[in-house]
């Protein structure tokens, strides 16, 4: 560990690098007239996902569904309310398994502002030095460490080494953060909205960057984005949420090329047309996504469902499996009373 | 379709004590009447600036200003006040991303309509707030009689930005400038708002400037589009064309690069390296340093925007 070598695989690769299951994360909020009473943003509810290894999952959803807070459980930047994680067979924080701080060295984040997480008063070479001298990587080391990271990253170490962040442009900060997510050697990378801030010329060079990095590291990436063409491109599975909960997961053909969740289908058609002469001429659901303070009964996209009828108010569909993917809504559990459901 | 607007040789500059930026240098273009023309391009290459000097927005003592905004024949950069307060009151309006700005947080969203709308038209009270209740209808606002009377931080981000739209349409303005007014919304909620405008543009036989860095956006709304990279037009073409067969190798670039169905597995093209800085006026192509066809006359001067078909003009020395 001292020398901050590549950590091996354990189980065979059949094991789940991560396995997260019944995450539940609720803030307390005031509310009322004076905020005497309490209320709860329900931002995570017993959410159950494993990452496979060397797959790129990719989460998507509207602003306030929970993506970053997801994120932050991952790596525990958040304790979850419930819920455990096991991390390639070993318990996260807990007697027998594996504590925080090794999960934060296998398993690392990078966010979208580029600027806000970088020290404005450390030269590049010092912030991406920092995390492997604190694991006790000898100063000689450090420093060829940090020449790797940056070549890694295509900026030239005799150029930006000795740079402050303010004067690196976006692009360039955000292949800084990532060479930064690489110095201890993790595994898993969670890139919550990495390439949202970028111009599309320069987020074009950071996805390249992130997929021959992928292959020349081995890496496992989670890849949260509002950018349904962005998650489309990179992801093999795609799970997509809606308030806090999961309503379809599976590989990204399925849920892009036969998406069944009413939400999903929504959401896809949503996007803008890049033809002028498909362009779009209805919007597939409408009103604004719910306040995830006391979100609908049941299922809670019910309130923006053309489909919603009264199970869907009384009854809380479960993630049930479909042929090729996950899907929570009453219309494909048979026997859910729901009209269109198959009989039990 | 007779000109509304005319922009000539618009260049803007930039000076403080510390830093001078040459955000705007040479934007000509033309908008009709019923006409919605789009404008794309990447952060920092100009698209806020050109829009906010239609208004003449910027800072008086630290803007440098020369050309020619010509609105129904009025010459913008040479109004007095009072004819810069109608234009900006009656004429033109603005929407943008964040409707924050646009309303004042201590007020309901029916208040603040009603008071415009009485400032510009002298109506009553009741009247006023009659005329505020039809526009929030109108921009299809469920219950707008009960979402008079709430206050901004109440509605939700879709609603804020229909009720802004709602605010800019109250004095009756021809011509429209909405930045990036859908950029903050959900997937979702977003397509719902560029529907609405689209479908108010028609009816109002607005002219509209709809200034985006999404190309999707881009395409649902605009008539044409202008990709402007480091405070000028490099492209201006219909959309149609623009889509099928940008010209210039910005354009091209930015729409090879931009990820959309069916990519999956290819590698993306990219543009290498980052816009120029506009601390100085650039002497040649901005976009030498990154273009893949560069060659000696791009740098020995400015390439000038020329038409390679009607209504398709590029600025790039390769365009014939
Ligand atoms: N520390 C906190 N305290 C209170 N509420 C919080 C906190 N963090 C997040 N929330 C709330 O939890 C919900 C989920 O937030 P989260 O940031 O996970 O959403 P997201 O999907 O990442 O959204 P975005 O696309 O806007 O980044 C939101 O309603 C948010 O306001
Ligand atoms: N009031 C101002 N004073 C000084 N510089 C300014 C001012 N307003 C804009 N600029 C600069 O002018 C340049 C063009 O800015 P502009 O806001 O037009 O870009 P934009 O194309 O709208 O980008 P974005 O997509 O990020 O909104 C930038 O370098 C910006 O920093
Ligand atoms: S469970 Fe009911 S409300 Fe929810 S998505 Fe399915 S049909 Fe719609
Ligand atoms: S003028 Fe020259 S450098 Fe500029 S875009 Fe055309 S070919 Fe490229
Ligand atoms: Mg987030
Ligand atoms: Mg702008």
């Amino acid at each position: 560990m001292d020398t901050l070598l590549p950590i091996q695989d354990r189980g065979g690769p059949a094991q789940p690098l991560l396995l997260a299951t019944g995450l539940r994360k609720h803030f307390p909020v005031a509310g009322g007239l004076f905020g005497r009473t309490t209320k709860v943003v329900r931002a995570v509810d017993d959410l159950t996902l494993s990452v496979a290894k060397g797959e790129t999952l990719g989460v998507v959803g509207e602003s306030g569904c929970g993506k970053s807070t997801v994120a932050r459980l991952l790596i525990r930047l958040l304790k979850p309310d419930k819920g455990t994680m096991v991390l390639d067979g070993d318990p996260v924080d807990e007697p027998h398994g594996i504590t925080v701080n090794e999960l934060r060295r296998q398993v690392q984040m990078v966010f979208q502002d580029s600027y806000a997480s970088l020290n404005p008063r450390l030269t590049i070479a010092e912030t991406l030095a920092f995390a492997p001298r604190a694991h006790g990587l000898p100063a000689a080391e450090a420093r060829e460490r940090v020449h790797d990271l940056l070549s890694k990253v295509g900026l030239d170490p005799a150029n930006y080494a000795t740079r402050y962040p303010h004067e690196l442009s976006g692009g360039q900060r955000q292949r800084v953060n990532i060479a930064r997510a690489l110095a201890l050697r993790p595994r898993l990378i969670i890139l919550d909205e990495a390439v949202s801030a970028l111009d599309k010329s320069v987020e074009a060079q950071v996805l390249n960057m992130l997929v021959d990095l992928k292959t020349e590291l081995d890496l496992t990436y989670v890849f949260i984005s509002h950018d349904l063409n962005v998650v489309q491109y990179l992801s093999d599975r795609v799970l997509v949420m809606y308030l806090g909960k999961i309503v379809e997961l599976g590989p990204v053909e399925a849920i892009y090329g036969n998406p069944q969740h009413p939400y999903t289908r929504a959401l896809l058609s949503a996007r803008p047309s890049m033809d002028p002469r498909k362009r779009t001429h209805e919007a597939p659901i409408q009103g604004d996504p719910p306040n995830p303070i006391d979100p609908p009964s049941g299922c809670r996209f019910r309130t923006r469902c053309p489909f919603a009828e009264d199970v869907c108010a009384r009854v809380e569909p479960p993630l049930a499996d479909a042929k090729f993917q996950a899907v929570a809504c009453h219309m494909r559990v048979a026997g859910s009373g729901h009209s269109k459901a198959m009989a039990a | 379709m007779t000109n509304m607007l005319q922009v000539r040789d618009l260049h803007v500059t930039f000076v403080t004590p510390d830093r001078t930026v040459h955000a705007v240098n040479g934007v000509s273009f033309d908008l009709a009447r019923g006409e919605t023309l789009g404008i794309l391009g990447e952060s920092g290459s100009g698209k806020s600036v050109t829009l906010r000097s239609i208004l003449r927005l910027h800072p008086e003592h630290r803007t440098r200003w020369s050309g020619s905004i010509k609105l129904e024949g009025d010459e913008i950069l040479d109004m007095a006040p009072r004819a810069l307060s109608d234009l900006r009151g009656q004429r033109v309006s603005m929407i943008f991303q964040e409707p924050a700005t646009a309303f004042d947080p201590v007020f309901t969203i029916g208040q603040q309509i009603a008071e415009t709308v009485r400032r510009h038209t002298g109506k009553s009270q009741t009247e006023s707030m009659k005329r505020a209740k039809d526009l929030l209808e109108m921009v299809r606002i469920p219950s707008p009689a009960q979402r008079l009377k709430a206050y901004p931080h109440e509605m939700s981000g879709g609603m804020r930005q229909r009720a802004m739209i709602a605010l800019a349409l109250s004095c009756n303005p021809t011509l429209l400038l909405a930045d990036e007014p859908t950029t903050a919304l959900d997937a979702t909620v977003q397509i719902q708002v560029l529907l609405l405008i689209r479908e108010l543009q028609r009816e109002f036989n607005l002219g509209v400037i709809f200034v985006t860095h999404d190309i999707g956006v881009a395409v649902e709304v605009s008539d044409r589009i202008g990709v402007m990279y480091a405070g000028k037009l490099v492209e201006m073409a219909p959309v149609e064309r623009m889509v099928d067969a940008p010209q210039h190798p910005y354009s091209r670039g930015l729409l090879a690069s931009t990820v959309h169905d069916g990519m999956r597995g290819q590698r993306l093209e990219s543009i290498p390296g980052a816009p120029p800085d506009l601390a100085e006026v650039p002497s040649g192509c901005s976009f030498a340093p990154r273009c893949k066809f560069v060659r000696p006359d791009c740098t020995a001067a400015v390439p000038s925007l020329r038409d390679v078909e009607a209504a398709h003009a590029v600025r790039c020395v390769l365009a014939a």
